[in-house]
């Protein structure tokens, strides 16, 4: 998921020089133009400082949300559930930001007290998707082969259960439940980052700088948390904000297909879902939770993307 | 081959073995769910009926053994061979998918040409557009185009019809986030590309910038999207459970919705394996392709 910025813009026979001698071994052909430390270059550097700004709106979008989560009665003193049935599908205005829902319940206050569920699943998911995949890609990408084997055979398996499939599988054995949904997608996103685990594992053990670790005879566990995990962690960092996004999205899906979150709560995919009536007469109701879902996913893969660009020059 | 045989068994047999070991009686499921309450003759009739009553082991044999000779159950709800629902719904989610498949590779094609032509600006908007519409729900993207080009403009049905004007928005909310995807995967590569010395040599030759695009740098772009195909196949069938109930369209998406909704498990179960298996040829295909556009892999 590497963007080489500005790096297209070097002649190709600076190239060379970039890497210092430990560290930067050319593993393959989508390597040698990822050689760091050039931050000498005013094009770079012009470069960089435009991806501080997205890294600082993500950031601060991000923030937002988390303060949402954390906090909702400060950015919406109001209650998400107060319902005032006269007030039904009153449109945008001052009083209601984003307008009101069927029961004349302020969709802002909703969307903000949404907040913590929907990011909630996201996270959760995501660590469970994460460290279920540290394991398979660490059998994989560093156990012996029988083990590899194995591991390869298992993420081949969940592999062939594509998308939120699993998911529903899960569901119709246990019945819709928040807990079901985000356990079913962090179990659907698992494969796909084991397969990136494991393949960083590879890569980094067959690094230069672990090479001399063995010979310099340090043990596996030195050699596992000295070189190999500092140095896979930053991608697996990277896969975390990178998979958040995903995962809040999914989640949410299930929740508007009414097999997450249960509608009265405010969850941003069960307020899809009873918006999803309503989209003709009342299109706030779906417009603004779903921007809710799209401005956080989408900030969580910038900044993912951006950051993974920080920890490959360093 | 022997690879795919296993995934194939290996998916059968955890399916099989998740439905039994949850909690739950699925005669009461067969009768009319947990509330229905069903006389014990009643539901020990459905258990014969279904073979619930049979020891395990032979109900995984049997199981297996429908399986090969294409049999995936009965559905509770429907009554009906799970086969024959699928079948009935497969030709409108398999329009839906390809439809929806081109249309992405062309966006994305698109997409990666520009920012391949534009200066950095354009390019930082590429990277902004393209991490955009991936991250786009295909919940909330399908109502917004509800919204633009239904209700708004009318230009096009709101609810699925089967003809042209019917398949376009359910195809492009598809098509649109697969877009971003494959952009993202193939703008790496061809940046890469962009910036070998074959670019170099090659523009020194006299290249324009078209051809070296076109002729040059597209295959390597191309290579690890090609690579993405069943993983694509994934995102598009989720994304049709997603379509085709927003737009009320038939198909093997929203059966296998309301089979989820209705705990219909043999429709569920069955239409998750016939996936694998699509997933597993898919994959083998996309190996294929990968193949033909890249001569280095052909030598091993």
């Amino acid at each position: 998921m590497s963007d080489s910025h500005g790096q297209r813009s070097r002649p190709p026979e600076e190239a060379p020089e970039a890497p210092p001698a430990d560290m930067r071994l050319p593993t393959g052909p989508n390597r040698a133009t990822e050689t760091g430390r050039d931050g000498a270059l005013p094009a770079w550097r012009r470069m960089l400082r435009r991806i501080r700004l997205v890294e600082l709106a993500s950031a601060v979008i991000l923030l937002l949300f988390v303060a949402a989560a954390v906090a909702p009665g400060l950015l919406a003193p109001g209650s998400p559930l107060a319902v005032n049935p006269v007030d039904a599908f009153q449109p945008p205005s001052w009083a209601h930001p984003f307008g009101t829902d069927e029961s004349g319940r302020d969709v802002y206050t909703r969307v903000v007290h949404g907040a913590r569920p929907s990011l909630l699943i996201g996270v959760a998911a995501t660590a469970i998707g994460l460290v279920l995949a540290l394991v398979l890609g660490a059998a994989a990408g560093l156990g012996p082969r029988w083990l590899d084997f194995t591991a390869g055979r298992v993420t081949e398996v969940f592999f062939a259960f594509p998308g939120i499939l699993l998911a529903l599988l899960l569901i119709a054995l246990t019945g819709p439940s928040p807990v079901v949904a985000t356990i079913a997608v962090g179990l659907s996103v698992a494969p796909g980052y084991a397969r990136i685990i494991g393949g960083e594992f590879r890569r980094v053990r067959q690094a230069g700088y672990v090479e001399a670790a063995v010979l310099l005879g340090h043990g596996w566990w030195r050699r596992f948390t000295g070189h190999i995990l500092p140095n896979a962690l930053g991608s697996v960092f990277v896969l975390a904000t990178l998979g958040l996004g995903q995962t809040i999205v999914w989640a949410s899906a299930l929740s508007f297909l009414g097999l997450g979150t249960p509608p009265p709560a405010a969850e941003w995919g069960a307020m899809l879902a009873a918006g999803r009536t309503y989209l003709e007469v009342a299109p706030w109701l779906t417009i603004a939770p779903g921007t809710a879902i799209v401005l956080a996913a989408t900030a969580a893969t910038l900044l993912g993307r951006s950051l993974e660009q920080r920890v490959r020059e360093s | 081959m022997l690879g795919a045989v296993f995934v194939l068994w290996a998916a059968a047999t955890i399916t099989f073995f998740a439905v039994r070991a949850v909690p739950g009686d699925p005669a009461e499921t067969i009768i009319g769910g947990p509330g229905s309450q069903a006389g014990e003759e009643a539901l020990a009739a459905a258990r014969a009926e279904y073979g619930l009553d049979l020891p395990l082991w032979e109900q995984y044999l049997r199981y297996l053994g429908g399986l090969l000779s294409g049999d995936l159950g009965t559905s509770y709800a429907l009554r009906a061979p799970v086969t024959e629902v699928i079948g009935e719904q497969l030709p409108g989610t398999l329009a839906l998918a390809l439809t929806a498949l081109l249309l992405g590779w062309a966006l994305a094609l698109l997409l990666v040409r520009q920012a391949a032509r534009g200066g950095r600006v354009s390019r930082v908007l590429g990277t902004i557009m393209e991490v955009t519409a991936a991250a786009l729900p295909h919940f909330w993207l399908g109502a917004v185009l509800i919204l633009v080009f239904a209700t708004t403009l009318g230009w096009l049905p709101s609810v699925s019809t089967p003809d042209l004007p019917g398949l376009i928005l359910p195809a492009l909310t598809l098509a649109i986030p697969l877009a971003g995807f494959l952009g993202q995967v193939m703008r790496e590569s061809a940046d890469d590309a962009l910036a070998s010395t074959f670019a170099l040599s090659a523009r020194a030759r006299g290249e324009s910038p078209a051809g070296l695009f076109w002729r040059h740098v597209l295959r390597h772009a191309v290579l690890p999207a090609a690579s993405l195909s069943g993983w694509a196949f994934g995102t598009l069938i989720s994304g049709a459970v997603i379509v085709e109930t927003l737009f009320a369209r038939p198909g093997l998406g929203r059966t296998l919705f309301l089979a989820v909704q209705g705990r219909d498990v043999p429709v569920v179960t069955g239409t998750v394996l016939v996936v694998a298996l699509a997933y597993v040829l898919i994959t083998f295909a996309g190996d294929l392709l990968e193949m033909l556009v890249d001569p280095r892999r052909r030598r091993v």
